[in-house]
């Protein structure tokens, strides 16, 4: 036993860093173009929540005599028709991205989480059915079900959101499903289920943690999803109306009927969603590979 | 393969029915603002039909499930999608006029969309971590994250600008002007498949990088087989399964996309026709679009699946 006793074992240091930074830490480490992703999102955030403060002229300013002007100094990204400073309404926009990313992703991620969950964990003649729906829901276009809807309950900021957490709730309960599936067989499930506790109990306590790393990734790349999908409606003028300046609104209607004049209007609001798309899947591909790497590959 | 298309096909059936009811409720959700709509505009009730007369035109009048059934039947034994609220011609006619064309946009683009990716992925395996493999990747990457409206505005306004010259936009039918038309449609054609290829470039790359490591390829280069021959006839053969795949969850994007492209070009396809109607609020003709558009892509995936069989042998025995 003295042996035993004078054999150092090398106990690894008490990680000072909180589990957080430590995953920070390697996402800079491992995904350089990840945290690159993370940084731009970041600060997509950041122009979003605080667009008030940081918008040299309100959202809706009108000047008549500063139409059309080109990117200058006082205007980074020029004016349009009504003299409006497209710097000030693409910050508003990335608000209004802001706002409609994050409410709708995250209404399709507890939809697909409760689905998912249930669907996988039952199994079953539910899973079956419920399976045969998401089939026959996914077959249908998003951009369809969108036109589709908008055109039953008419254009709006709630509506949009409700839509598009509810298409890509459906979908996505998919991808969680199957994490459940291959969580479902583990061995402290089935000792859960011998100590007798509730379905409840045993959803709650030990398959949602252990699919958490899934959720995490579905909820980011669903963001660059819903933004990219609520620009398209919104140029087709059915997402949030005018005068709101949506980044798809400002590359339609007015905005188009000027843009020969002014061909910097359909530069700014395009480049402005194409970074911040591209932001987040470099951002959600990178979460994918370090929180779960059997999701690798999968979109 | 007989037993497997059967079973593929009976497996069609759940599908379809749960479709038609996601487009049935879709639609019916507030059938009282249909008729409100309707009576504000007299012009459409022609015969000015009060409320209750028009609701028993419609048939709304009746029970859920019962308006379900006949609508179903009338679609089934009579191809009969009701009648346009405001031309006041038979869907169905419609419908038979504008599916071809956006059939072949997304043809053209699939066409296009292919053609591009396949080659760059392959290129793109066969030399991985070359600087060529980095462009391309990169630029796969970014092409997945560029709207397609967002590129479709810029053709429409920096050509015009720079050299004045602007897509055709007075649509030509295929049957009139076979050349006229086929020019007309590559511009949105190309962009519709640079999202497309982007996909199928990244499968297309990490499908050859699995394939190229396998026994059978090592075989081959041992027999002396030159690289030509082990890429194209040994490796891409077996890469390119899960790329047929792809066409199939594909396909609801493509249609989505060719909504938007046909705005932009002015296209009278299937999403034309959707988007007017749902500025008029024909609800007869959102049905009918909204239901064959669904029905068009489980017939693509039916016969993806179907290839797939003919394929690849393990999966007809599963």
């Amino acid at each position: 036993m003295a042996s035993v006793a004078e054999t150092t074992v090398a106990i690894p240091p008490r990680r000072k860093r909180g589990p957080v930074l430590h995953f920070i830490g390697r996402l800079f480490r491992e995904k350089p173009l990840g945290a690159a992703g993370a940084v731009v999102f970041m600060l997509f955030l950041f122009c979003g929540i605080f667009a008030d403060a940081l918008a040299p002229y309100g959202m809706n300013q009108i000047a008549p005599l500063n139409r059309l002007k080109p990117p200058s100094w006082a205007f980074p990204f020029g004016t349009d028709n009504l003299g409006r400073d497209m710097l000030s309404r693409c910050l508003y926009g990335a608000q209004l991205s802001v706002i409609i990313g994050f409410c709708a992703a995250g209404i399709a991620t507890v939809i697909s989480v409760f689905l998912g969950i249930v669907s996988g964990y039952l199994g079953g003649k539910f899973d079956l059915v419920l399976q045969r729906f998401v089939d026959a829901w996914m077959s249908f276009p998003d951009l369809i079900i969108l036109i589709v809807v908008v055109s039953v309950v008419g254009p709006g900021m709630p509506q949009i959101i409700v839509t598009l957490g509810l298409l890509l709730g459906i979908a996505g309960s998919r991808i969680i499903r199957g994490a459940v599936v291959s969580v479902r067989e583990n061995m402290y499930v089935h000792a859960a289920q011998s100590t007798g506790a509730s379905t409840f109990r045993i959803l709650w306590r030990h398959i949602l943690p252990n699919v958490m790393a899934p959720v995490i990734v579905l909820f980011t790349t669903r963001v660059g999803t819903v933004i990219l999908a609520e620009s398209g409606l919104s140029f087709l003028g059915l997402g949030v109306p005018p005068p709101a300046p949506t980044w798809g609104g400002l590359l339609s209607g007015s905005g188009r009927t000027f843009m020969l004049q002014g061909p910097w209007l359909a530069l700014a609001p395009g480049l402005c969603l194409t970074i911040v798309v591209y932001a987040t899947n470099m951002f959600g591909d990178a979460l994918r590979d370090l929180l779960d790497p059997r999701m690798r590959g999968s979109r | 393969m007989q037993a497997y298309i059967v079973r593929r096909v009976l497996a069609l059936i759940p599908t379809l029915f749960f479709a038609s009811l996601i487009v049935f409720v879709t639609v019916r959700m507030i059938p009282g603002d249909v008729i409100d709509l309707m009576l504000s505009q007299n012009d459409i009730g022609a015969s000015k039909m009060g409320r209750e007369q028009l609701e028993q035109a419609l048939g709304l009048d009746q029970p859920m499930w019962l308006q379900y059934g006949r609508w179903v039947g009338a679609i089934l034994f009579q191809g009969d999608f009701g009648r346009s609220l405001w031309q006041n011609t038979p869907v169905s006619e419609q419908l038979l006029q504008r599916l071809p064309v956006t059939f072949e946009l997304g043809l053209m683009a699939l066409i296009v969309g292919l053609s591009v990716a396949i080659p760059i992925g392959v290129y793109s395996a066969i030399r991985q971590d070359t600087p060529g493999d980095y462009v391309a990747r990169s630029f796969s990457i970014l092409m997945l994250a560029v709207p397609s409206f967002w590129l479709g505005t810029m053709v429409m306004v920096f050509p015009s600008i720079w050299w004045g010259w602007s897509p055709p936009i007075q649509f030509v039918p295929f049957s009139k002007d076979p050349w006229g038309n086929l020019s007309q449609m590559i511009i949105p054609s190309i962009i519709l498949g640079c999202a497309l290829s982007a996909i199928t470039m990244r499968l297309t790359r990490t499908m050859m990088l699995e394939v190229l490591r396998q026994d059978f390829i090592r075989t081959a280069w041992a027999k002396g087989l030159g690289e030509r021959l082990v890429v194209a006839r040994h490796a891409l053969r077996n890469a390119l399964i899960p790329v047929v795949t792809l066409i199939g969850l594909q396909a609801p994007l493509l249609i989505g996309g060719a909504v938007i492209m046909e705005q932009i070009f002015v296209i009278p396809g299937m999403g034309l026709l959707l988007l007017d109607a749902v500025s008029q609020r024909d609800y007869p003709v959102i049905t009918g679009v909204f239901l064959i558009v669904g029905v068009a892509v489980m017939v693509i995936n039916l016969i993806v699946d179907l290839s797939y069989g003919l394929l690849d042998p393990k999966v007809r025995y599963r």
